[in-house]
């Protein structure tokens, strides 16, 4: 049996690789981001004697008049309107409840589903009314940081390389089969258990080594750079992906590809 | 008297260094995947690492929970290879659950707590190699491990030690410093606003003298804030390049 080892080696700047400056304003906390009183503070700032302070380490984003600080990591912090995949862990019990959802919902069940409202602690209260929302069934969650997946219009993509992907904003990512006919009347409820073909399989794979490799290299994530990244690793076997050599090469040709698009 | 002398004619201490010379210090942030924020520190010989989970609903009962602020819950641990004896038990022990309380008192006073109501961060701290100075390591890697896991703080907070020997006061104390037995203090500053943390002493000392030695000691800290300062700033920085736009 064939085994690989690596032995450690120093670590290098990824980001000397790329050759770039930084353009943005980065701050730490206690740093005075501006003594103008005529801005609005939003989250990464608090007010302190007549000036306005970051809590956070990050970038300083201006929107008009509304000055936040916007730091490299956090916890998810729901919106209305978000996308959010997770698993049941514990129901509340009321008598409706016990009627009508029991049948459907189950704890452990993993579902996809919008934020409706947002509580004032941070709460938030999720709905499943769209049939595109519901229970999820075979496919593989890849878990990210929140703040790497890219806001859009749509966060339900059908890739053409064969599999569809749902990119939580809370950072859970769920690879699936995509379906060959969508079922109208069922909508999110009854779990597709249908054994999935090898080919389908392999897509599902490469896609989360892919992703995988985007977060380790912190790119964003959204349907076009997890594309360019798949077809970017296509010359290499499936497993070979997670080396780091690998990841770096595959991670460069996508950035390239990016801004090509974009310039 | 025999035995070691701590600060000599020419004003060297033990290991070279001057009175108000801190040791060298090395910190990486983002070193755990599975963590909301991490950090490790290295200050001389002591070496630290600090987890930071959260902000997250409360563990066990609910009944804890805050109604308007988070609850921090600091945890401190020794490795038994850290010290020059092994050590019997990591945690759980006295001074273990005391230094506990007082990073949480630390910490409750620098981070946001109002911003997440009805929930917990917990702030894990170990250390590594203990040379001295265990108090200030932890406190420094747990603000770089806040600061990766993107909690909102008034400020950094940066801790050092101080002594006083032979009517001069300093700053960092190593391990064969604080065994010799003379008064150390443990200072926790939160730099920008020049305000005190958490402030530590248990010996006697003689009122005269505690300005000097607090002098020293805020002034270690601050110096330990330009360090913790420039390598936080470079961390953002490769992010946001990586990043892109």
């Amino acid at each position: 049996m064939a085994m690989e080892m690596r032995l450690p080696v120093a670590r290098k700047r990824l980001s000397e690789s790329l050759g770039r400056e930084s353009k943005k304003h980065l701050v730490v906390p206690g740093d005075t981001i501006t003594t103008d009183t005529g801005f609005m503070r939003g989250h990464g700032t608090y007010m302190g004697e007549e000036k306005l302070i970051a809590s956070v380490a990050g970038s300083v984003e201006r929107v008009n008049k509304l000055i936040c600080v916007k730091a490299l990591k956090t916890r998810y912090n729901g919106e209305v309107g978000d996308i959010v995949v997770g698993r049941i862990t514990e129901r509340r019990r009321s008598a409706e409840d016990e009627l009508a959802m029991r049948g459907f919902l189950q704890e452990g069940d993993l579902i996809s589903a919008e934020v409706q409202a947002v509580f004032s602690d941070g709460a938030v209260s999720l709905h499943t009314r769209s049939l595109k929302y519901g229970k999820l069934g075979q496919g593989v969650l890849v878990q990210v940081s929140p703040s790497l997946v890219k806001r859009q219009k749509t966060h339900f993509h059908d890739l053409p390389c064969g599999a569809s992907v749902i990119l939580g904003n809370n950072g859970f990512i769920w690879i699936y089969p995509t379906p060959e006919h969508k079922e109208e009347d069922a909508g999110g409820f009854i779990a597709n258990l249908e054994p999935v073909s090898l080919a389908d399989r392999e897509v599902i794979s490469r896609l989360r080594n892919c992703i995988i490799s985007l977060v380790t290299q912190r790119m964003m994530l959204y349907d076009t750079s997890i594309l360019y990244c798949y077809e970017a690793s296509l010359p290499h076997q499936i497993k070979d992906i997670l080396k780091p050599e690998i990841m770096e090469e595959i991670v460069m040709e996508t950035r390239q590809r990016l801004l090509e698009q974009e310039g | 008297m025999a035995g070691l002398e701590l600060l000599s004619d020419q004003g060297y201490r033990v290991d070279g260094r001057r009175a108000a010379e801190l040791r060298k210090i090395q910190a990486r942030m983002g070193v755990f995947a599975q963590a909301d924020g991490s950090a490790y520190i290295e200050q001389g010989n002591t070496k630290a690492l600090a987890v930071v989970y959260g902000p997250h609903e409360i563990r066990g009962s609910r009944a804890r929970a805050l109604p308007d602020r988070a609850l921090v819950n600091c945890q401190y641990s020794s490795a038994t290879f850290s010290t020059g004896e092994r050590k019997r038990r990591p945690h759980g022990d006295r001074k273990s659950c005391e230094m506990g309380l007082q990073l949480r008192q630390t910490f409750e006073a620098a981070i946001l707590t109002q911003l997440h109501p009805r929930s917990q961060i917990d702030i894990y701290v170990q250390v590594l190699q203990a040379d001295g100075g265990t108090y200030a390591a932890c406190v420094n890697a747990a603000t770089l491990a806040v600061l990766d896991a993107g909690i909102p703080m008034k400020d950094f907070v940066c801790a050092c030690s101080a002594g006083f020997v032979d009517g001069t006061a300093l700053a960092d104390l190593s391990h064969v410093e604080e065994a010799a037995g003379g008064p150390q203090l443990a200072l926790a500053l939160l730099p920008a606003a020049g305000q005190i943390a958490l402030l530590e002493m248990d010996a006697r000392l003689h009122e005269d003298h505690l300005e000097r030695v607090l002098e020293a000691a805020a002034q270690a800290a601050r110096d330990v804030h330009t360090l913790l300062d420039h390598v936080v700033r470079q961390h953002v920085r490769e992010a946001s390049i990586l990043l892109g736009d």
